[in-house]
């Protein structure tokens, strides 16, 4: 990149030629606030608004860059499954409507599933696309689930899953429903292999996902207003014919009805499940130099009094002493 | 007898009947039978096209008929000694789930199953069927129950779904689901369920995770109302003759995806026009799937169970 296609005004992008990472519009306008925010300031804010903090979606692929050390990770290849087995249509045929939504997101289905490092744990980590068909939940998306367990319990690893979902996926009809046990199934496999598994739940998250693996972890984080819910708000309001509450189903909403364990901002999460899996894994505290490259910057002396101090100043002030690395390591692993 | 709309054609031709036969009653002298008797034949020949070509829609109206043995009629019919356990021992009693042990062909059972009411009283205190939390978090109190103990599950699936509510929400319905889902799963005893009207969504997968699934012949299971995919996908609820079809609902097509393991036949002109032998029929799908489980072992069960759900999904309809 150079500083033409990096600072030239929108309209004029055109005449240099096309590229495919930069959106047309270099200008996005932030739904809540109503802010105009330069692209790439969004983007390397991790698709958070920097103006009012509103969480805006972002890409399983962007996702899962933001998670792993170094931005590095490995997919997982997920089991194809049967192809339109109802001979759905409605308005439209379901294989058009896949095909559109494929060509629209340039992924092949509604989860991404991949396997890399975290804080120097390995991780098999799985996200999903709210923007492939409302994130639905079908037989693909179960394959995916299945798949990311079983290769959590192979190699011992921990599964981390970001959920965003409408729900199930009506073109596939009772099999779709019937990913509510099977997901169930491959998270019974990661618990009884003594793993951790651990939920981050986007907005949105709802229905037979919310219902089914979105609910089972053994630590529930949300993002920051979030929706949450099996029934969506506009279902309850006609069911029983009054205004709900401010805030309602939204993620701290939940978080103080007991139903979450936290809610955390995207650019903390990562230091955040570093801390839990680490914890959790019995393994000592991250070091600072340990993030982006843990093998590496192991310098025997200096880093476990380092670590020390950390663990101290995190008993003093969790959330303090935990925000100021997160930040950092969340804006080396973008390249 | 409450009609269907699909059925007027008959309700007309059964009314001329009993018009008749009336007639004969005020007027002694008069000799309607045989007449009569032409109608009633000609009705049961109606009524058997009817209900041998029921189109998905009508097969839904038919799984909602409010004459249709519901839970409760089961459980007094099929099962002795039922004594019914309340509560999640959290917050409340659900009433749109029953729960209890009985005995059924006298060894002891768990039942759990949605209820839906018979009448205005009774349907508004059962919510229509549609379960809170704390009915998913009774039945998976029950289960662990069953577990302990080595009773076997019967759940008895009737349900439009989740009820949809502000309460229950705030108090967890999707975990309750979930919770409840991952229970039928890890129990150590056979499962047994039987859908026995409307299958809905996620309120019915939570009990309907089973060793053996069996769905009454006019019975449905949906991942989502026909009225709500309408809506949804047509933006029309007008449409749910459309989307009926389209989700593929019916105990003929979730056999052959291999989503259930058995039909139950129900009599001429639906469950509703013979309770009694519906309820027979019931019983004994029950004690066949229980019987085929008999002797397996806790850990076999759970296995089987897991391996049923990991593996379906293989299976796609003839177009």
């Amino acid at each position: 990149m150079n500083w033409i296609t990096n600072y030239v005004r929108p309209k004029l992008g055109s005449l240099f030629g096309t590229r495919r990472e930069v959106p047309e519009n270099l200008w996005i306008k932030c739904p809540e606030c109503g802010t105009m925010l330069f692209h790439r300031e969004v983007k390397e804010n991790l698709n958070v608004c920097t103006q009012c903090d509103h969480h805006m979606a972002i890409s399983p692929r962007d996702r899962l860059r933001a998670l792993f050390d170094g931005g590095a990770f490995v997919e997982i290849e997920v089991p194809e499954p049967v192809h339109d087995p109802l001979h759905f249509r409605d308005q439209k045929r379901y294989p058009d409507r896949l095909k559109a939504a494929q060509k629209a997101t340039g992924e092949k289905e509604a989860m991404l599933v991949a396997e890399g490092a975290l804080g120097g744990v390995e991780v098999v980590a799985a996200a999903q696309d709210f923007s492939f068909m409302g994130g639905s939940m079908g037989m693909y998306v179960g394959n995916a689930m299945i798949a990311a367990a079983r290769r959590a319990v192979e190699r011992k690893r921990p599964f981390i899953v970001f959920t965003a979902a409408g729900g199930a996926r009506m073109q596939e009809g009772i099999l779709s429903l019937m990913q509510m046990p099977r997901t169930t199934v491959a998270v019974e496999m990661v618990k009884e292999a003594g793993l951790p598994y651990i939920v981050v739940l986007t907005h949105p998250t709802t229905g037979g996902v919310t219902a089914s693996y979105a609910m089972l972890g053994d630590i529930q984080i949300a993002e920051p207003n979030s929706l949450i819910c099996f029934a969506g708000p506009r279902v309850i309001e006609q069911t029983i014919r009054e205004k709900l509450p401010e805030g309602f189903q939204r993620a701290e909403y939940l978080l103080d009805h007991g139903m979450l364990d936290r809610v955390t901002h995207r650019k903390e999460l990562r230091e955040e499940l570093i801390t839990i899996l680490r914890m959790l894994l019995g393994l000592p505290p991250a070091v600072k130099g340990d993030l982006p490259e843990p093998e590496e910057e192991e310098a025997p002396q200096n880093a476990s009094e380092e670590a020390k101090e950390q663990a101290e100043a995190k008993d003093g002030g969790p959330k303090a002493a935990a925000s100021a690395p997160a930040s950092e390591a969340a804006e080396k692993p973008k390249r | 007898m409450n009609y269907l709309e699909f059925e007027k054609p008959l309700a007309e031709i059964e009314g001329k009947a009993e018009e008749l036969r009336a007639l004969a009653r005020a007027n002694p002298e008069m000799d309607v039978e045989k007449e009569a008797q032409a109608l009633d034949a000609k009705a049961r020949k109606l009524l058997r096209e009817l209900y041998a070509n029921l189109d998905p829609w009508q097969k839904c109206q038919v799984a909602r008929h409010p004459d249709r043995p519901h839970c409760k009629d089961y459980i007094e019919a099929l099962f002795t000694e039922w004594t019914p356990l309340a509560g999640d021992r959290n917050f409340a009693d659900d009433h749109a789930v029953m729960g209890g042990m009985a005995r059924f062909d006298g060894r002891p059972v768990m039942v759990i199953g949605h209820e839906k009411g018979h009448d205005t009283r009774t349907r508004i205190e059962r919510n229509f069927g549609m379960a809170r939390p704390e009915g998913y978090r009774k039945a998976i109190r029950l289960m662990d129950l069953a577990d302990r103990f080595g009773l076997p599950v019967i759940t008895l699936v009737d349900t439009p779904g989740a009820y949809p509510g502000k309460g229950a929400e705030e108090r967890g319905q999707s975990e309750a689901i979930a919770r409840s889902t991952e229970k039928c799963l890890q129990i150590r005893v056979p499962l047994v369920s039987v859908i026995i009207g409307e299958g809905g969504s996620g309120g019915a997968v939570a009990f309907a995770t089973g060793n053996r699934v069996a769905m009454l012949e006019h019975s449905i299971y949906s991942v989502i109302s026909p009225e709500g995919c309408a809506s949804i996908l047509w933006k029309d609820a007008e449409r749910m003759r459309e989307a009926a079809a389209a989700l593929r609902l019916t105990a003929q097509d979730l056999l052959a995806l291999g989503v259930i393991d058995r039909i139950i036949p129900e009599p001429v002109g639906g469950a509703q026009r013979d309770r009694k032998a519906t309820i027979a029929a019931v019983g004994e799908a029950i004690g066949e799937m229980l019987e085929e489980l008999s002797g397996r072992k806790p850990g076999q069960l759970v296995a089987d169970r897991r391996r049923k759900y990991l593996d379906m999904g293989q299976k796609a309809l003839a177009s």
